[in-house]
């Protein structure tokens, strides 16, 4: 009975001298270590685009921030409020306030057209009007270059994203935004969050340009801790005076994200899949023909008293050396040309474009080297087996 | 490692038949065969007679579809693949006509690779391989690849090879085949020394009469039958 120390360097043996007959078949292997990285880089990169949409959406939201639309409006777009609804809001419980009064940020929000900088082709850039207060309600929020805008004048503050991504918008510039020029004042951050993707006004001159009158369509509310939630929402919904939908920062975000992200995801793997199958068979040619260079050699090796067992295992650890090799190259080159790129797409929901920057996580690139994993498991279990099976006399006879 | 009566080999009315599509082709009908311990055997016979299938039998590289295969008593037609692996490992020197070295190993490597199946530490794996190279002459060639060593050279490491862990059998299939005249002399010699200064039993395929010459004994196969006498 052969004892498992034995296999194991039975293992160690077949493995070390397919190792060393790579140089011979360096174009082969190379062949399909690349195509792996191929399909590798691909994954990651598709997936990294998910990965940044949904951080950029999460990012800047907070658990003891809370959104207050009308009831039934799953964005900003369908909400509405009059000024005497904001106040009622503004008086509930679970507020955090300061100096000023509570911390509530009535606000509007329009979509405007802007050319992309790169492109020069127009695309929906969400224009927010606001308070002051609304810099105190999110906290992340900074000033990164210039100042806030004055209230009642014609002023925008740009997120850091929006200002990368669409042309006008560096400060000293002007916008032309319905019948009004805005001097752009100053540039924000988020935290790489959403909010960087927005264009921010003083929202009565907001009104007064587009309209609206008195009027809003929704009150970010910071609150005292994120445990005041509840009470602040059923402060709200049991008002007879209100008909709102309060939900968190953090959850609106993630909603929001979900169905963008989810359908980058199910791209990124169908093209992974798609590209896998070809890398599958890629593998599956270099094995066959790692084998057949070497029936007589394995042959050999078994008639010499070595298993069948360690001869397959051998086999696809040659294999998955193989694929891990491409595996690590195509997520570092992967990590290297897609991380931190910056770009901006539609979200759907708010019919406005999102600026958000590529993002490969840790997860992102175990994930990608357990695919290349289960490509080089698959090109090599087969060949393997074959190996395995072939009877040692006839291979023997092989030339 | 042999039975009562001195019998190492012992083949009883073996038949091996091989597929090829819906075709039969029976190799080996009904043959038997006993080779004693310390014997020296050639099996000779025209090409497809079945010489090397009998040979494959006697080493457990191949199983007979009917009769049975016993070495040293031991029925190992009946035994796993593990098993005759293991088998294998313990009791079979195998030596090629095309030596069958691994060309990445250097010749002390090559020999030393039967050893690995055993529990040997490193410095006694390194002790034999000095010793089987030196059994066969080439001890100052041990760090060489087989691509730098000539045909006897590497026939001789194929031999250390199969006589590094003392095996019971030695089975030889037509190990000078590939060889000129005189290497295959000398291969021969090393043989014959094997059998007669070691004791080793060695049963040896070949097609060669000069070669047949050296052995203790010659048997011949025709059309999957033994015989004692050369066919017409």
């Amino acid at each position: 009975m052969t004892s498992p120390i034995n296999w194991i360097s039975q293992i160690l043996c077949v493995t070390a001298f397919n190792l060393r007959t790579l140089p011979a078949r360096k174009g082969a292997a190379a062949s399909a270590a690349i195509g792996i990285a191929g399909v590798v880089a691909v994954f990651v990169g598709v997936l990294s685009i998910a990965e940044g949409f949904r951080k950029a959406m999460t990012a800047s939201g907070s658990p003891d921030t809370a959104i207050v639309l009308r009831s039934g409006s799953n964005t900003e777009m369908t909400s509405g409020f009059s000024r005497d609804e904001t106040r009622l809001i503004a008086d509930a419980p679970g507020l955090a306030r300061s100096a000023d009064g509570a911390l509530a940020s009535a606000e509007l929000f329009v979509i405007i057209n802007l050319p992309k900088r790169f492109t020069g082709t127009d695309a929906n850039v969400p224009l927010r009007g606001l308070d002051w207060t609304a810099f105190d309600v999110r906290k992340d929020l900074k000033i990164a270059q210039g100042r806030r805008f004055e209230r009642g004048r014609n002023e925008i503050v740009v997120g850091a994203g929006a200002a990368r991504e669409f042309a006008g918008l560096d400060i000293g510039k002007k916008v032309r935004v319905g019948r009004n020029d805005w001097e752009v004042v100053g540039v924000f951050t988020s935290s790489g969050g959403i909010a960087e993707s927005e264009i921010w006004a003083d929202a009565t001159v907001l009104q007064s340009a587009y309209q609206r009158g008195a009027s809003w369509q929704s009150v970010y509310a910071r609150l005292t801790s994120a445990e005041a939630f509840q009470e602040f929402k059923d402060s709200l919904t049991t008002n007879p005076q209100l008909n709102v939908k309060v939900v968190r920062q953090t959850d609106y975000y993630a909603e929001q994200s979900t169905q963008m992200t989810r359908l980058i995801q199910t791209l990124g793997y169908a093209i992974a899949a798609l590209m896998g199958l070809g890398a599958v068979f890629g593998a599956l040619n270099t094995m066959y023909s790692a084998v057949s260079a070497r029936t007589r050699e394995i042959a050999t090796l078994r008639a010499l008293g070595f298993g069948a067992g360690p001869v397959v295992f051998s086999l696809l650890i040659e294999s998955l050396a193989l694929a891990l090799a491409g595996g690590v190259a195509g997520a570092a080159a992967a990590y290297f040309a897609f991380d931190g790129f910056s770009a901006a797409t539609m979200n759907w929901q708010s019919f406005s474009q999102v600026a958000f920057a590529f993002t490969v996580t840790p997860r992102l690139l175990i994930q990608a080297i357990i695919c290349s994993m289960v490509i080089g498991l698959i090109g090599g279990l087969f060949p393997a087996i074959r190996a395995a099976r072939l009877p040692i006399s006839a291979g023997l006879r092989e030339v | 490692m042999s039975n009562d009566n001195g019998v190492l080999v012992k083949v009883n009315n073996v038949e091996k038949v091989f597929r090829r599509g819906s075709e039969e082709i029976h190799v080996l009908t009904g043959l038997s065969l006993e080779v004693p311990s310390g014997d020296f055997l050639a099996l000779m016979g025209p090409s497809g007679s079945g010489k090397s299938t009998l040979l494959n039998l006697i080493g457990g590289l191949d199983r007979p579809t009917a009769g049975s295969v016993s070495i040293g008593g031991e029925r190992i037609d009946q035994m796993g693949d593990r098993a005759l692996a293991a088998w294998r490992a313990r009791h079979v020197g195998l030596v090629f006509q095309f030596y069958n070295l691994l060309p990445v190993l250097t010749a002390e490597r090559n020999v030393e690779l039967p050893l690995l199946l055993t529990h040997l530490s490193k410095a006694d794996r390194r002790k034999h391989v000095e010793a089987a190279l030196n059994v066969v002459g080439l001890s100052h060639r041990t760090k060489h690849y087989p691509r730098t060593l000539s045909g006897g050279e590497q026939q001789r490491v194929g031999i250390a090879r199969a006589i590094v862990t003392d095996p019971t059998i030695l089975l030889c299939d037509e190990p000078t085949g590939d060889l000129d005249r005189k290497s295959g002399d000398e291969i021969l010699s090393l043989l014959q020394a094997l059998n007669r200064e070691h004791g080793k039993t060695i049963v040896m395929v070949t097609h060669d009469p000069h070669a047949s010459g050296r052995a203790k004994r010659t048997v011949y196969l025709d059309k999957g039958r033994l015989s004692s006498m050369k066919p017409e």
